[in-house]
């Protein structure tokens, strides 16, 4: 719920970007201000629609840090005309936002449990949110583990984060990437393999997966063969969206609306649609 | 002098030979050696005969590719628990891929030549061994697969399954 | 005077002055029209614009305009318009907004809409039932389409029911019609006798009431009443197809039932039954600027689930095929969209399978995976 209300559902709201840093060849991060003022609310997994005016508009998961309603931060990769544009605008420009929209990530009904968090190349963004709220209260979960996967060495988002974030003596994190050159020291591999390491109790664990969907369906499979249960598995779902707001129906999954419904949704819930082809 | 005895508690407590019987047990200890590699050693480079396989205690070895004018290319890193080696039960018995240590490596090589002749001779042995090795190999295809699909990679309309 | 319920009748004369009063009163009359060989929803001037003798043949793959027999004084003796009436509540484009350039920012400026009211002269049982289906879509879960749900709310609604079917029709089975529903402000039925028609009127709200008020009526006959109440009966028994009761349960059983991929060797992916559906609400959105870049409008436009890039993710469409876009639009239409708005969103009216150039029937389309459900 954001204290900014739109008068119109449609109608994107000025930002201020304050500042643009260059995360990775392709990926780059936005801290945001609303030009109006005010705060900017929400919950981690949700994403808001993103539009470079005169271009086109996108929807981007929110990256930030949920305790700081200041600053509504965005980190987003360069894959298609709008995301480029993006790519280009600089501190000082203006962004139009819609939003929050969506389901988020269930961090406070996983109190009591080992947290586990599986990210994999880009998808470590949408799951930063996650983790800052996780670390804010660090005493309720039991282990709290960061298993990533990312391309090679030079694509390993927020390095310096992950390394802050293993400095910890209360976090597990664990890196992989899928290929790499002999500078590198740390796992090669894919990061289903973290999953099978183990090191969480199987019984008292959630897990929130976010990545390409076809890593999605693995580290699932390799979540369940530990023993986790479907309803405490959460992934974090992709498709078009023109609206954000459940009304142009491209987002739509079987029987779900992916903007409204999702993007996080309960494994068990989509189980079964997740083995069917072009659904 | 190797210890027999010791080497067979090392072989018991390894999950690759978890739920193993007496006899087989012994047959493997008799073909074990412990041994260690410091990080940046070289376990077996490709080309090289495969004589011997290996049981990973503590440490990581990563498998890689060297190629002329550039840092050799990390196919896998291995570690804790893992098996290192398949090739000495292929014929021409060479080995595929370099093995490289990251760190002080602990492990126990079993010798592949003594073993295959035992298996021969014995093919409950020679099933119990390959029972437990198809797995491996097929979870090392399994994952070199995902980790060829690239999927962190740029999207490219190649039309892959999104 | 009377009141809400009452029948009351007017001769076709009246049918002129009706629209007089309507257009007098500021409002837009969209009624059928004959334009391009079929029958359209079209702002009419007066009595004159509707189609009065024509009569249509619509059967799968087939839509025929032409002549009734006699010299037919019906006024509304075809069956359906082209479209129903979503063009006039939900245009197939709408300017969302436009913005300028403003230092290095821009400003966002709403879309003032000074949409005229509209009334709408024919709505079918079908229809009606459509615009209710669509009314639910956008006022649902939290939002609320402010466009749609203002255009709808300042339209006038005047239903006229039907007296007979087309081949095509299934409403009856849909439980959308033939008989008009609620949500209306006139129904009207349509008696064509010794050469003259006649209508029986109904107010069903004190809008219609008022409209009816300006009008020469006297109160209908027990005959007149009667017949009114047969017509769309009549209308029901002459429906040959029939939509599963389950449509919804075996959609979602056969996801991946071979008769998908036999449909597609049929579909061309065109987009007729889409934009013909009056219940079909897909749209998308485009940004665009002029020259100097400093002005951009956002416009949404009708889309359809048929398209290649609909479901486009960076990369690839993650349906590719024509089977699953098939399988994405039947399967919304009747079994999803239960889910998602808690009823069906198919009200029979046919016109899928008309306007459908190979004439693709998803009656018949539900049957089949009916009857070839794995193991049972």
């Amino acid at each position: 719920m954001t204290a900014i209300l739109s008068s119109d559902p449609m109608l994107p709201l000025p930002f201020r970007i304050e500042r643009v840093k260059r995360e990775l060849s392709d990926t780059f991060t936005l801290e945001l201000r609303p030009e109006a003022g005010g705060r900017f609310a929400f919950k981690p997994g949700q994403f808001n629609m993103l539009y470079v005016f005169g271009v086109g508009e996108v929807p981007i998961s929110i990256s930030g840090d949920p305790a700081d309603d200041s600053v509504l931060v965005h980190t987003i990769r360069s894959v298609g005309g709008v995301t480029r544009a993006m790519g280009e605008l600089e501190a000082g420009n203006a962004l139009g936002v819609r939003g929050p929209y969506g389901t988020g990530w269930p961090v406070e009904s996983a109190f009591g449990d080992d947290l586990v968090i599986i990210a994999g190349g880009v998808g470590l963004a949408p799951l930063r949110p996650a983790i800052y709220q996780a670390l804010a209260q660090r005493e309720k979960f039991g282990k709290v583990l960061i298993l990533y996967g990312a391309r090679t060495p030079e694509d390993i988002l927020f390095k310096k984060e992950l390394e802050k974030w293993r400095g910890r003596f209360d976090v597990d994190v664990l890196v992989t990437v899928d290929r790499a050159t002999g500078r590198w020291g740390g796992t090669v591999g894919v990061v289903t393999n973290l999953i099978n390491r183990g090191g969480f109790d199987h019984l008292h664990t959630t897990a929130l997966v976010c990545g390409p969907e076809v890593m999605m369906r693995y580290a699932v499979q390799a979540l369940e063969k530990r023993g986790v249960s479907t309803d405490k598995i959460h992934l974090s779902m992709e498709r078009n969206m023109k609206c954000g707001v459940g009304t142009c129906g491209h987002c739509q999954w079987g029987p779900h609306v992916t903007c409204r419904d999702g993007p996080v949704f309960r494994y068990r819930d989509v189980a079964a649609l997740v083995p069917i082809w072009e659904l | 002098m190797v210890r027999t005895e010791g080497l067979g508690r090392v072989i018991d407590e390894h999950p690759f030979f978890q739920g193993i019987d007496g006899k087989l047990r012994a047959t493997l200890a008799g073909c074990a050696t412990n041994m260690r590699v410091e990080a940046g050693e070289y376990l077996f480079r490709q080309g090289g005969p495969a004589e011997q396989f290996y049981l990973l205690r503590r440490g990581r070895i990563a498998i890689e590719i060297h190629a002329p004018a550039r840092p050799p290319l990390i196919v896998e890193t291995v570690g804790e628990d893992d098996v290192v080696g398949w090739s000495w039960l292929v014929p021409p018995y060479r080995w595929t891929f370099d093995a490289r240590a990251l760190e002080l490596t602990r492990l126990v090589a079993l010798d592949a030549a003594c073993l295959r002749r035992k298996m021969e001779e014995d093919t409950e042995l020679g099933f119990e061994v390959m029972r437990r090795f198809v797995p491996v190999i097929a979870h090392r295809l399994a994952s070199t697969r995902l980790q060829v699909l690239d999927l962190y990679g740029p999207p490219s309309g190649a039309g892959g399954r999104a | 005077m009377p009141g809400i319920g009452a029948k009351v009748v007017f001769d076709a004369g009246e049918l002129d002055h009706l629209i007089a009063v309507l257009r007098q009163q500021g409002m837009l009359v969209l009624g059928p029209k004959v334009e391009d060989a079929a029958v359209i929803y079209a702002p009419l001037d007066s009595a004159a614009d509707l189609p009065t003798g024509w009569t249509d043949r619509c059967e799968a793959g087939t839509y025929r305009l032409s002549r009734a027999a006699d010299n037919s004084p019906a006024s509304f003796g075809y069956t359906l318009g082209v479209q129903g009436w979503k063009r006039a509540l939900y245009p197939p484009r709408q300017k969302l907004f436009h913005a300028e350039r403003a230092g290095s920012g821009f400003r966002v400026l709403r879309e003032h809409d000074p949409a005229q009211p509209m009334a709408f002269l024919g709505v079918r049982g079908c229809e009606l039932a459509a615009i209710r289906v669509q009314d639910a879509v956008f006022d649902s879960h939290g939002f609320a389409e402010p466009g749609y749900l203002g255009r709808r709310r300042q339209s006038l609604i005047i239903a006229v029911e039907c007296s007979h079917a087309a081949e095509t029709c299934f409403c009856a089975s849909a439980g959308a019609g033939p008989a008009v529903g609620t949500g209306v402000d006139i129904v009207l039925n349509e008696i064509v006798e010794d050469g003259a028609a006649r209508y029986v009127a109904e107010a069903r709200s004190e809008r219609g009431l008022a409209v009816l008020a300006h009008l020469t009526v006297r109160p209908a006959t027990t005959d007149e009443i009667d017949t009114a109440r047969h017509q769309p009966q009549q209308a029901a028994r002459q429906q040959t197809r029939g939509l599963d009761p389950d449509a919804a349960g075996v959609l979602a059983r056969n996801l991946e039932n071979p008769r998908w991929a036999q449909v597609a060797q049929r579909c061309l992916t065109c987009a007729n039954c889409t934009m013909v559906c009056p219940t079909c609400y897909c749209t998308t959105v485009e940004d665009v600027t002029d020259l100097s870049g400093n002005h951009a409008e956002r416009w949404r436009r009708w889309d359809s689930c048929f398209t290649i890039d609909y479901s486009y993710i960076h990369g690839g469409s993650v349906r590719n095929e024509t089977a699953s876009r098939y399988r994405q639009w039947i399967t919304h239409k009747l079994s999803t969209w239960h889910s998602q708005f808690g009823a069906s969103g198919c009200v029979g009216c046919g016109r899928c399978i008309a306007w459908c150039p190979v004439g693709i029937d998803i009656t018949e389309e539900v049957r089949v995976l009916r009857e070839t459900e794995q193991g049972r």
